[in-house]
Formats: C-alpha cells, structure tokens, sequence
C-alpha cells in the first residue's frame, strides 16, 4: 500500500535546517501535492527522496527497502527538475534515454517511445530536434522522457512554472493520465493552489522544512488541520 | 623591374610552383602536415582526459594544474623551443636519446605547446554543460560513465573548436620548431629553385629561410598554401562554434 515512506527524515545546509524531522508515507497509485511558500525545502525533499542528497537524519524505506543500503533504487524512479532539461540530440533520443541505459532492445525502444509520445500528445514528434520545441512541448517531451521506462514514481518539481495557463491545463491532464493509464505514484511539489485541489489526492503543507499537516484534499480545503496551512490555502501567506 | 612587377612575377610564379605539384613545395607542406598533425592527436589524447579530470574530478593540485594550462596556453614558442634544444642537445640530459633536429624533436615541441590550449578550451566547453544535464543523466537511470559521454555529446562542438584551434596554432608556429627542427632540407645537386626535399623544413621555417635567400617566389606559393590551411581550419572552427 505504501511505496515510499520517510522517517524522521532531517536535512541542513551549512548551519541553515531545512527540513526538520520529516514524517510521511506516498500511498501507492496516488497523487500527493508538497506545497508550501518559497524556500520551503521542497525541492531539497525531492532531491532527498531521487537519492541526490544524503539526508542528515531519518531513513527511506521504497518499497520495504532501505534506501540506505539498497542499491540501484533511483533506477525505479523519475524526476523532473524545476528547469526544462533538454538533451542537443532528438525528440526520440531524449526520450529513449532511459531506454538505453537499461539496455532494451531496439524495437522495444521504439514501441514505448512511441507510447510515451501518445501520452504526453506529441505523436510523431519523435524526429524533431528537441531543441526546437516550445516551452510547453519541452516539458511535455520531459514527461515522456520521464516515464518511457515505467517508474514506480515520478517526481515533479513545480512541473508548470514556467508555463502558461493553456499549457498548465495540458500538464495538468497529462499527469492525471500518467497515474489513471500507468498507475504511476506521483509526487508534485508546487505553489499553486488552485492546481493542488484539480489534480492531488492528498497534500503535505510544508513550512519552513516542517510537514505541519498531511490532509486530504477535502480535507484541507474544508477543515484545514493548522492555523498556518488554512492561511496559505486562503493565500494569505507571502512568498 | 618595378616594385610592382616584382611581386606581380613573384606571385605568377608561387602559383606555377603551387599547380605543378613542385616536389619541393609538396614534401615542404608534407612535413607541416605531418608534424603538426601528430603533435595535435598526441595533444587531443592527452588534453581531453586531462580536461574531464580538471572538470570533475577533485584531487589534490588540481588548482595547481588548472594554473599551468592556463599558463601553457600563452607559453612563448621560443621558449620552449630553447627548453626542448637544451634537454636534447648530445650534451643534454637526454642528449643520448639523438633526437635533436629530428621531426620527433618538432612534435614534442608542438605537443607541449598545443595541449594546454587543446586541454583550456576543452575545459571550459565541458565546464558550460549545465549541472541539470547531468542529473537528468543520473535520475533516468545512467551511471557515472553515461553522464561522461552525456557531458562528451553536449561540449562536442567546443571541443572540436579547440582541437582545431590546437592545430591552427601548431601549422602557424615557426619559433619552436626553427631551434628544435634545425630547418633541414635535402637540396638536389643542383640546388637550384624548386628542388630538394625537407627533413625537418615546414611551410613557416622554408618562408624565413627562402625569403632571407631571396626567393620571393618560392615564399609567396608556400605563403598562399599555410594561410589557405590556416583560413580552412578556421572557417572549420567558425562553423563549430555556431552549432554549438
Ligand atoms: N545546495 C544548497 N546549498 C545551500 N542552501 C541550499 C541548497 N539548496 C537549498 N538551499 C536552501 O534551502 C532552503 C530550501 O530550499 P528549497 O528546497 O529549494 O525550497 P523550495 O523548493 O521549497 O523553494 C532555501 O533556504 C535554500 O536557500
Ligand atoms: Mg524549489
């Protein structure tokens, strides 16, 4: 039922903590929203979560497994990063990229790439240079390239920032298929409010490096846990 | 014979020498190529690891070496010409070794002279590789070994730049290769214009040394064949470095 749990998971750069003692578990399947104000520490969580930063305290258990003694995890997990990554190569290169790493054959590189493709609505784009796409058609090239090769869990950090509200629709829908058609977990980290209540199933409100509340999603717009989550869900908090 | 006229027969007659594939012309460019070519391959070999080292690795005197390829790039050719003449000398250190005014002599020379800019150019087009290249490289799955040719793929048109900018550098070089090489050339029995075969002549050593001979001919034709290598290279580089 869980696939990723984290406890009591603390992180500090320098003398600065930016996560405090971090308690959650990611339900197989679901959508989970981590928001919260600039300078939360969620994309340090993210980073901590793909296996990129060691955490100063706590342990992450994938799957019953250790991430502290378990090898060759990140492989069954996928991240995107606040700023499109573009490989100088071709849409379908980009995209076969984690393909070729794990060694599939040809013809199953090509089958997934094109299905990632569909997925994501770029069919036949595949010979494109990728260099050449719009900002919405690079993130969305992005999510094929994240997850042609199934991951068990994607990571999105602020995955439309950048974009603009037509093309943060576009997103929005393609993460909802990316779980209903693959059942891929999904963690998204982002500030938008309104984008939380279209897609998450559940929400973690970070603040300051501290989980002050886990909710549903009814449940946080109706009866929000803390005084401090109701005010950021009310859009009272600066950031 | 007018100033004019000079030059005018002068040039009339480097193209004569260029067109009939004067053996002379063509063993001289020979040996440019040949000396140049190999000190720049020996460079990239060993500039281009160099330079990932530089680029990733941290160990100690890293910052010590990054100063002496810098330092390496504007290295005086003379000086290391004198450097290498001294080491190689029958009276030097490796004086046994009898390599002075060989070709070899004139590939060390350019090897030392060409791999730190090969290395500092290399360097810096693999450093410009953004930081999320990378990870992305690591969080679809690759390893350590796919993020070096990641980086290798993404810095490939900076780094042929420098290779190329290696060789244009050792084709146009005069002062090194002059004291190590000795600027040898076997001329015929008659020894007269056009005739002989280098040993150790390059296109920029035979134009001082046809030129303070008084053979203007034979200077311009060897002139037009360097610059028009040199302008290849560089329009080669040109358009490198606007893909990249
Ligand atoms: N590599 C780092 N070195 C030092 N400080 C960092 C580093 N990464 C993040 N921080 C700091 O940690 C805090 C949380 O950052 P971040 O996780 O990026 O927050 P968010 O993604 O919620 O905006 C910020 O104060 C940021 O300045
Ligand atoms: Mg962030």
């Amino acid at each position: 039922m869980e696939l990723f749990r984290v406890e009591n998971v603390c992180m500090a750069f320098g003398k600065k903590d930016v996560l405090k003692n971090i308690n959650l578990g990611i339900r197989r399947g679901e959508i989970f929203a981590i928001i919260g104000p600039s300078g939360a520490g969620k994309t340090t969580l993210l980073r901590i979560l793909n296996l990129f930063e060691k955490p100063l305290c706590g342990n992450l258990i994938f799957n019953g497994l250790d991430a502290g003694k378990t090898g060759g995890l990140r492989r069954r997990m996928s991240m995107l990063f606040q700023t499109p990554v573009v490989f100088n190569a071709s849409v379908f290169d980009n995209v076969a990229y984690g393909l070729k790493v794990r060694g599939f054959d040809k013809r199953a590189i090509e089958k997934k790439v094109s299905e990632a493709l569909n997925t994501v609505g770029l069919p036949g784009m595949g010979k494109e240079k990728a260099r050449m796409l719009s900002g919405g058609e690079t993130q969305r090239m992005a999510f094929a390239r994240a997850i042609v090769y199934d991951p068990e869990i994607l990571l999105l950090d602020e995955p439309t920032s950048n974009l603009d509200p037509a093309n943060v629709a576009k997103i929005e829908e393609i993460i909802k298929r990316i779980r209903d058609e693959r059942g891929t977990t999904i963690l998204i980290a982002t500030h938008n409010i309104p984008q939380v209540r279209r897609i998450a199933d559940r929400v973690g409100v970070l603040l300051n490096g501290e989980l002050i509340e886990v909710n549903s999603i009814e449940g946080i717009f109706t009866e929000p846990e803390d005084e401090r989550s109701a005010a950021f869900i009310r859009g009272e908090m600066i950031y | 014979m007018s100033g004019a006229d000079f030059l005018f027969q002068g040039i009339i007659r480097a193209f004569e020498l260029i067109f009939s594939l004067n053996p002379y012309i063509i063993s001289i460019t020979g040996v440019s190529i040949k000396v140049s070519g190999t000190a720049t391959l020996l460079a990239t070999l060993t500039a281009i690891p160099l330079a990932y080292a530089l680029a990733f690795l941290h160990f100690r005197g890293r910052q010590a070496l990054i100063a002496l390829v810098n330092t390496g790039m504007g290295l005086p050719p003379v000086f290391v010409g004198l450097f290498i003449f001294i080491m190689l000398v029958p009276a030097g250190p490796f004086g046994f070794a009898n390599k002075i005014f060989t070709p070899q002599a004139m590939i060390l020379a350019q090897y030392i002279l060409v791999t730190p800019i090969i290395t500092g150019i290399s360097l810096a087009a693999i450093k410009a590789v953004p930081k999320p290249i990378i990870e992305t490289v690591y969080t679809l799955g690759g390893s350590w070994k796919e993020a070096i040719i990641m980086t290798f793929c993404e810095a490939r048109f900076g780094i042929i730049t420098a290779i190329l900018a290696g060789l244009g550098r050792a084709l146009a070089e005069v002062g090194a290769i002059l004291i190590v090489g000795g600027n040898i050339a076997y001329t015929g029995s008659v020894g007269g214009i056009g005739e002989g075969e280098s040993y150790t002549r390059t296109l920029t050593t035979a134009i001082t040394s046809e030129t303070s001979k008084g053979d203007i001919s034979t200077s311009i034709a060897l002139g037009i064949i360097l610059i028009s290598l040199n302008l290849s290279i560089n329009l080669l580089a040109n358009f490198f470095q606007r893909r990249s």
